[in-house]
């Protein structure tokens, strides 16, 4: 076994995804760029890998956040930016894990519209949205599509 | 501010709208940056050294495959702590071979069992369903108090 010297320890990753029509992920590093004292900042198809100290990497993401905050997402990531474990450069494929953000990128465009609407909107109007616990009854619909496509 | 466990706990909406709302997600990305960044043995690429089936004894029992309480060791402590959790239920991308799926099930089994704020929701399909989608989990959120 080999030992196992761990780099960049005590820094945090995060990832800042951007889904906009109006702001690219470009614009986003020009921004962090602009404004960073010291963090390491990838750009990347979707958007920003930041890694730095806590409150530096804390601090260009509220100001990130400010530029579009209904459409640029943040979330934590385990791994430095160019990590060789985790890097398609060295892995020859998508990176581990995007393929989950890439699924939820088909989803983001509601999730923005939804925030957009609720911006001035304390939501205790909004109908609640289907709960997956309660047991769901096979509509009618449902049943009839299911007797014609039975062959005979 | 609560710490909120997500499933699928790679979820970038998730971790997003519960940081944005004022609370702490419990992410897989934090339980594997901790191991990242700690000193040891090699053992790429997610530095899950044969201890942490040992830790996954507490969650699954010795017969269940050491790929399920490998994972467990990363997600029990997680599970254990959280003060609250949202589940998408049916995630396309919360699947996976014998040991990711069977640790998915281990893992909302046992966020159920605990008696905490839970929120269990699909993920929309629409932009009307979007709207309900974020506006149960702000009130979600701001239900547990001390969020923005």
């Amino acid at each position: 076994m080999t030992d196992y010297k761990p780099a960049l320890v005590g820094s945090v990753t995060k990832y800042v995804v951007v889904e906009s029509f109006d702001v690219t992920p470009a614009d986003l590093a020009a921004r962090a760029y602009e404004i960073s004292k010291g963090a390491m900042i990838k750009e990347t198809c979707f958007g920003l890998v930041i890694n730095g100290k806590e409150d530096e990497v804390d601090r260009i993401i509220a100001e990130l956040r400010k530029i579009d905050p209904d459409h640029i997402f943040i979330k934590d990531r385990g791994f430095p930016p160019g990590d060789s474990r985790r890097c398609r450069a060295n892995l020859g494929g998508a990176r581990p894990g995007y393929h989950g953000m890439e699924y939820e990128m088909t989803v983001i465009p509601y999730v923005s519209h939804g925030l957009e609407v609720l911006k001035n909107n304390d939501g205790t109007r909004i109908a609640a949205p289907e709960n997956p616990l309660m047991r769901r009854i096979l509509d009618i619909s449902r049943l009839k599509k299911i007797i014609d496509t039975e062959e005979p | 501010m609560a710490k909120v466990f997500i499933y699928p706990s790679t979820s970038l909406i998730l971790s997003d709208l519960v940081a944005r709302y004022g609370h702490t997600p419990l992410s897989s990305a934090v339980a594997i940056r901790e191991r990242i960044q700690t000193a040891g043995f090699e053992s790429p690429p997610l530095q899950i050294t044969p201890e942490e089936p040992k830790k996954g004894l507490k969650w699954a029992a010795v017969e269940v495959p050491s790929g399920v309480r490998g994972r467990m060791a990363l997600y029990g402590p997680m599970i254990g702590e959280c003060e609250a959790a949202i589940i998408i239920n049916d995630a396309d991308l919360a699947f996976g071979c014998m040991g990711c799926a069977r640790t998915n099930e281990l893992i909302t089994f046992l966020v159920r069992q605990k008696d905490i704020p839970k929120l269990d929701l699909y993920y929309p399909k629409n932009e009307e369903e979007g709207v309900k989608f974020v506006a149960a989990i702000k009130r979600f959120l701001t239900g547990l108090g001390e969020g923005k």
